[in-house]
């Protein structure tokens, strides 16, 4: 029998999933010469060499088969140690914590993990661009809950209310926020957990940017009282640790989750690299360099905010991530073509708001982790596009 | 001395990109240029900011090349003085780039730059072996310079990052 044409084959699912908006971006950027790039999701660090060399050690010793499928138990353990001495949550290392591939596999394992065809998840945007695909793929719906700037992107509760729905399942949030930098305050959590209470329902807190918090001591979700048994917690040692490239993100959540999550983790994955797992141990052993880190992200950010006010895009300051966010309606523009034209007129590359849900329409997105001298260079050349408009 | 917050971090600044404007810096830190000015003028007055150089790799500049030794020196401390007398005896030497007094084998340790292996040849013995105090010399020279103050010679730092992602 002849085939069908290739494209009848793929799943439904997929061939509606539309791609995502960075791509376009990163294809026009990538063939240019000279771009500064403020378009970059990740640290300009390059891993600490102490955690480098931890992995090479690794290497040398021949530690190259699988782990147990939750990842080093001593890993476990010292992410645990961790997540107790920095944000006061107590998770059983045997039980409780999974060692997984990036915190983007957490996201997808945890959703496959709790949704049933047809259940909805409320996605607080704009946020990062794989939360409503991986939702789609785990068989639910994903439903937007918009932000805005006016409210510096913070959750308003009675918006967010108001899309419950007796399908409801849990709400996705991420703190300190990609794109908009915005960190929630423990007040701020407990109006969101109030609505998880009153509802029944699951919070999924993506919390990978929780060492990148500048203002005041950052609070985790779980830890807020009733909260631990709602919430599955993502974390990961890309953005703080500057580990990007390795792929390692865990997740912490009461046994009941973590062993659903479990059984989806073996059979798709095994187990998280096991030379990345190395360099993990080491990176929260000897983790002096994440202060450095911290502080050189936040005179960037005081920077870079303050020039893009003064360039004329209203920004407000954010308290985490390495993002600013600033509005650039008063051009009239829309962020795509705001986008483009700064690309093509002036090559600084930026990410259109709009990328990361409808309401980061009329936002662009800037990564400070940019050398100074780039990130002054940039500043130079957004302020002389924004007087030309 | 003491030092608030915001002047040890213009310190660190400075101490990693000396050539960042007090405008710039002062939007680091979140004071006015006035004010972030007045600080480092206080910081160069009170000489915590002694100097604002620049690291060049004078190997890579043809005649420039020159010699560097680091010289394990012996000395009789004097009564009342302790070394200061002599360290400052020697580190008046143009050629002398640095002075520490050390703990362990020997008492300083003294980096002279020359033009030639000669030219310090001859400054080990005729201006510091000379010395009243000098009991003894060790002289190492250095082959090649990989890293210096915090800063890595020939070190490739090209963004390996791509250009745009989520």
């Amino acid at each position: 029998m002849k085939m069908k044409t290739l494209n009848s084959y793929l799943s439904e699912t997929v061939i509606n999933m539309k791609p995502s908006g960075i791509r376009k971006f990163f294809d026009l950027a990538a063939n240019m010469e000279g771009v500064i790039s403020l378009g970059v999701g990740e640290p300009d660090f390059v891993t600490p060499w102490n955690v480098r060399e931890a992995c090479i050690l690794s290497l040398e010793q021949g530690f190259t088969s699988y782990t147990a499928n939750a990842g080093l138990y001593e890993l476990r353990e010292k992410i645990s140690e961790y997540l107790f001495k920095r944000f006061d949550l107590q998770y059983d290392p045997a039980e409780e914590i999974i060692v997984t591939v990036g915190a983007s596999q957490a996201i997808d394992i945890a959703f496959r993990s709790i949704i049933n065809s047809g259940d909805e998840v409320l996605i607080i945007e704009p946020c990062f661009v794989s939360y409503a695909p991986l939702v789609t793929l785990a068989g639910g719906k994903p439903v937007s809950v918009s932000t805005f700037g006016e409210e510096e992107f913070k959750v308003n509760p009675e918006i967010l209310e108001k899309y419950i729905t007796s399908k409801t399942k849990a709400i996705m949030i991420c703190t300190p926020n990609n794109p908009t930098g915005t960190v929630l305050s423990k007040k701020e959590l407990e109006a969101v957990a109030q609505i998880a209470k009153r509802y029944d329902l699951l919070v999924v807190a993506d919390e990978i940017y929780a060492e990148l918090c500048y203002e005041d001591e950052y609070v985790s979700m779980p830890s807020i009282e009733g909260m631990k048994e709602r919430t599955i917690l993502i974390s990961g040692f890309s953005k703080g640790f500057a580990m990007t490239g390795w792929r390692l993100g865990y997740i912490a959540a009461d046994r009941v989750f973590a062993r659903a999550m479990l059984k989806v983790h073996q059979y798709s994955i095994m187990c998280a690299p096991t030379m990345a797992q190395y360099a993990a141990l080491e990176a929260l052993e000897n983790d002096e360099d994440v202060l450095y880190m911290r502080k050189s992200y936040q005179r960037r950010r005081n920077y870079i905010v303050q020039s893009l006010n003064e360039a004329g895009l209203f920004c407000h300051m954010p308290g985490g991530a390495f993002y600013a966010f600033p509005s650039i309606k008063s051009t009239g523009l829309s962020s795509e073509e705001f986008a483009e034209r700064l690309l093509l007129e002036e090559k600084v590359a930026v990410v259109p708001g709009n990328v990361f849900g409808q309401s980061g329409e009329g936002y662009i997105r800037c990564s400070y982790a940019s050398s100074m001298e780039q990130l002054q260079e940039a500043m130079k050349r957004i302020k002389r596009f924004v007087q030309s408009l | 001395m003491k030092l608030t917050e915001k002047e040890t971090e213009i310190l660190e600044i400075l101490e990693e990109d000396s050539r960042l404007t007090p405008e710039t810096i002062a939007k680091m830190i979140g004071l006015s240029e006035e004010e972030t000015k007045k600080l480092i003028s206080g910081l160069e007055e009170k000489k915590i900011i002694v100097n604002y150089a620049t690291t060049i790799d004078w190997k890579k500049v043809d005649g420039h090349e020159g010699v560097t030794a680091m010289i394990d020196v012996k000395v009789a401390p004097k009564r009342g003085v302790g070394f200061d007398e002599i360290a400052e005896r020697i580190y008046r030497f143009n050629e002398v780039k640095s002075v520490y007094l050390m703990s362990g084998a020997y008492d300083l340790s003294v980096v002279i730059e020359g033009k030639t292996m000669n030219d310090i040849a001859r400054f080990v013995s005729e201006k510091l072996s000379t010395l009243e105090s000098v009991l003894s010399t060790t002289t190492h020279f250095i082959l090649k310079k990989y890293k210096h103050d915090g800063i890595i010679f020939d070190h490739e730092d090209k963004d390996k990052r791509i250009v745009v992602s989520p």
